[in-house]
């Protein structure tokens, strides 16, 4: 069972090889401004590892920072039309009113804000008015808009309104891609409204990446089916995940983790990834990383979804080091390291040179940072250990040491010991842990809705069976498919003895489709 | 005496809030969202001082009532709080002069603005509290054994109430919160009116003011890089408490109010000690190393150590850096019969009230 994983980053792309669980071969290459020539370029590399032998590959994970990007550069984004199934209610804040206006503008809403949607208790607010979404549709279809998120009054406790609005729009317009926000989004009706127009926002983007994905898999032989890593470090057939783009912004330090986690072996910890501008601090629950639950912002945009908790530092290999005052960061000279750092002949004082100074890691050349003051490259070697100890700790839901599993390029800045850490874990391969957690990334399937009028067994029985069948839709071997999570919450104001109820499950990649010989 | 509220004084006024909310009266963001759409339109708002008020002028304390939760979907609605002031004017017959915040803590402290913005009234420097409380009878106005009735309250579909009369301050919470369940836990109210008079004798005077400089202290700290809680301490007269980190937060929620124990483990000069403040809704007593060295009605703020910012009851979280703070309370919630409505043991803590301004 070969895989390759693949993780597109700001700076890097990231490849390795893999056959179960023995690392073939691991590469590095230069993010491409194409992306895709640098993607090609890391197989052909890969390739080229195994000396030249035709590869027999079964899947390709992918983690690409694509739609993020796009929502930063406020670029590729489509034309949006926005349903909000809420009135009389919530009238005053239109659809995308706290966006940044760059991303407003050039998303370029067409909005609605129909009467309709239901309170807390499941009683409707009014009747849904569904002329009015026929006359949305009807607007769409003249204004060439086929990118919809639909957003109703407390959807994720009551669906209905938004099943129902959506069936209405594909009548009308049966191009339409419709996001419906009960299936992304949490209470919090403008932070829910604000992800699900951001999906519809990348549906054209997550269909034409997918489609150059693929290509540039062709161009180098392989046709195994592919996947795309999501936000909670599991993976998705590619054309089921260009559906859903947000759960593809966090990918990349999630994929990390997973890696850390499969490379320790651990299932429980923290875990720091140090790149070179900046470190994510996380946490493994049960081998996935743990969910944010607060508003995270996304290109300037509030959103409250599936998120891993994350805390960023200003802290990598590259991070500068004021010579006068000892401050540490927070600019960085980035990927210009190898020009500008002392050890590579370069006029700036970073982490890394104080690294090599202290003798803790060969880079470079070592004479050139004899001249540091030693009290200096202590002092700053203790600041750099409690920027860490200080980040591990606002990481912990409790008191009490935990381990902490060390990936990333800027590995060598963690200590042997830190306090309020159980042990320090390094591991092997520790630069290519995100491209080897998506390479090992299993398949999910989620579920978040109110279940009623069944007993408590009967409604986690009917959410884990759903939760499944959404894991085999996104390309789960239905036979491997284990629970990871289960929470139920009884809502004591709605009749029928409600509850929500959450759960996931995982699988490992169902059965191969085409293997072809690269 | 009446001057224009500049569209640049709105975040100053948010943030100020949130310090003076002590944990609880809720985010302002909506609000401020709210407001700042007003001015976009081209609304603005007037503040006018107390002491520009007429003995016999009509005045209206309108706030938002319900459940957080519901108001995350629900959200606020300008619209609906000024008509909250016109179901109020239609049944007393009269036109109010000016409207007012019932609390300058949290969100509320922008509610008359939205309602201002829309009727064209002046909103007065000053709420009934000087801070957030979690319930009516923890009000200036109910300190000063003021009428507690007429209330209106509105929803957004044409449901209009009015609570005509109620036996006392508690009859009329549980009336009206029974209201806004029937119509899913969100209304906007106009409670029962005051006069100008009763103001000036009863209110708590030039809080809005204080609000939005306090914020802008904080605002121009940040942009200086200097410390933010510095200026807090400086423009209020405030006193620093304890610097730490949060080793624990136990939170309940028990009859409608969120209550609980945050612990913080001191950092720098506190270092080796410990300090656990007791919440409803908002920040009440604080204790450390277990004996009480804060408690309300002076106003207890956690703040971000760094940021300045106000953390909430509602998201304090274990290992943030923070930086209790103790305000000074208005003089109307320390007299002995203020202190009966809004002292410890008002909050179930067998203390008697020691301030930590006391000489």
């Amino acid at each position: 069972m070969k895989r390759i994983g693949i993780d597109v980053g700001g700076t890097n792309t990231d490849a390795v090889l893999i056959d179960k669980s023995t690392v073939l071969a691991a590469v590095k290459s230069p993010t491409t401004s194409d992306v895709m020539s640098g993607v090609i370029n890391s197989i052909q590399r890969l390739v080229k590892a195994q000396g030249d032998a035709p590869l027999d590959i079964d899947a390709v994970m992918i983690g690409t920072t694509h739609f993020t990007n796009a929502v930063v550069e406020r670029a590729r984004l489509d034309r949006v039309a926005a349903i909000r199934i809420a009135m009389p209610a919530a009238a005053s804040l239109p659809p995308m009113v706290d966006w940044p206006a760059d991303l407003r503008a050039s998303v370029n809403p067409l909005s609605f804000m129909v009467a309709g949607g239901h309170e807390y208790d499941g009683r409707p607010l009014v009747p849904l008015d569904r002329d009015a979404i026929r006359d949305a549709a009807m607007r769409m279809r003249d204004a060439g808009i086929t990118a919809v998120g639909i957003t109703a009054l407390f959807s994720p406790l009551t669906a209905e309104c938004e099943v129902e609005a959506a069936e209405i729009v594909s009548s009308v317009l049966p191009e339409a891609r419709i996001t419906l926000s009960h299936r992304l989004g949490r209470i919090g009706l403008l932070e829910r409204e604000n992800v699900t127009l951001l999906n519809a926002s990348l549906q054209s983007l997550g269909q034409t990446t997918v489609e150059a994905f693929r290509s540039a898999l062709a161009s180098v032989g392989i046709r195994a089916p592919f996947y795309l890593t999501q936000n909670d470090g599991t993976v998705v057939l590619a054309e089921v995940a260009a559906a859903n783009p947000v759960y593809s912004f966090a990918s990349g330090p999630t994929n990390s983790m997973r890696g850390a986690a499969f490379l320790s072996g651990r299932t429980e910890g923290m875990v720091i990834d140090v790149g070179g501008t900046t470190s994510d601090i996380g946490c493994l629950v049960n081998g996935f990383p743990r969910e944010a639950n607060n508003i995270v912002e996304v290109g300037g945009v509030r959103t409250l979804f599936r998120m891993p908790d994350l805390l960023p530092m200003a802290l990598g290999g590259g991070t500068i080091i004021d010579p006068e005052t000892g401050r540490i960061g927070p600019r960085s000279v980035g990927y210009r390291i190898t020009e500008k750092a002392l050890v590579f002949g370069g006029d700036t004082l970073t982490t890394t040179d104080i690294a090599v100074a202290a003798g803790i890691v060969e880079i470079g050349d070592r004479d050139r940072v004899k001249h540091l003051d030693r009290s200096l490259v202590d002092s700053r070697l203790k600041g750099i250990h409690q920027m860490i100890e200080d980040g591990v700790d606002r990481m912990k839901t409790s008191a009490g040491d935990m381990p902490i599993i060390v990936v990333g390029g800027g590995a060598f800045l963690v200590p042997r010991e830190l306090s309020g850490v159980s042990e320090v874990v390094h591991v092997e391969h520790a630069g290519v842990a995100n491209a080897l957690g998506a390479a090992m990334a299993q398949v999910s399937g989620e579920v978040d809705q109110v279940f009623s009028d069944m007993s408590r067994d009967a409604a986690l029985a009917a959410a884990q069976e759903i939760a499944t069948q959404r894991a085999v839709e996104a390309g789960a071997d239905l036979n491997t498919i284990s629970l990871v999570d289960a929470e139920d919450i009884p809502i004591a104001y709605l009749p029928g003895d409600a509850r929500r109820v959450r759960a996931r499950v995982v699988g490992t990649i169902g059965t191969p489709g085409m293997k072809l010989v690269a | 005496m009446i001057r224009e509220f500049g569209a640049d004084e709105i975040d100053p006024l948010a943030i100020g809030a949130w310090i003076l909310g002590t944990g609880g009266g809720g985010s302002p963001y909506l609000a401020q969202l709210n407001l700042k759409q007003l001015y976009a339109e081209g609304k603005t708002c007037k503040l006018i001082d107390p002491a520009a008020l007429a003995d016999d002028d009509y005045v209206a304390v309108v706030s938002k009532m319900g459940a957080p939760l519901v108001g995350q979907e629900r959200l606020v609605d300008p619209a609906h709080l000024a008509r909250a002031v016109q179901v109020m004017e239609e049944y007393l017959g009269k036109k109010f002069r000016a409207i007012m915040s019932v609390e300058i803590g949290g969100g509320n402290a922008i509610s008359p603005f939205l309602a201002g913005a829309i009727l064209d009234y002046p909103v007065v420097d000053a709420d009934a509290m000087g801070r957030a409380y979690p319930e009516a009878q923890m009000t200036s106005f109910a300190i000063g054994d003021l009428r507690m009735y007429p209330l209106s309250l509105v929803d957004c579909r044409d449901n209009e109430v009015v609570v005509a009369r109620a036996a006392s301050w508690k009859w009329m919470e549980r009336i009206s919160r029974k209201v806004c369940t029937e119509v899913g836990s969100t209304s906007a109210t106009c409670k029962a009116p005051r006069t100008g008079k009763e103001v000036k004798e009863w209110g708590v005077l030039h809080t809005v003011t204080k609000a939005t400089r306090l914020g802008r202290a904080v605002l121009e700290a940040r942009a200086a890089h200097a410390d933010p809680i510095a200026a807090v301490l400086e423009h209020e007269g405030g006193k620093i408490l304890f610097k730490g980190k949060v080793a624990d937060m136990d939170r309940t929620t028990t009859g409608g109010f969120l209550r609980g124990t945050a612990t913080m483990e001191g950092l720098d000069a506190d270092r080796g000690s410990k300090l656990e403040l007791a919440f409803q809704n908002e920040w009440a007593v604080g204790f450390r190393d277990g004996e009480p060295i804060v408690m309300t009605p002076d106003l207890i703020c956690v703040l971000d150590t760094v940021s300045g910012e106000a953390i909430g009851t509602e998201t304090l979280r274990y290992g943030q850096r923070v930086t209790v703070i103790a305000l000074p309370a208005p003089d109307v919630l320390l007299t002995p019969k203020g202190l009966d409505h809004v002292g410890p043991r008002a909050f179930g803590y067998d203390l008697d009230f020691k301030s930590v301004f006391a000489a």
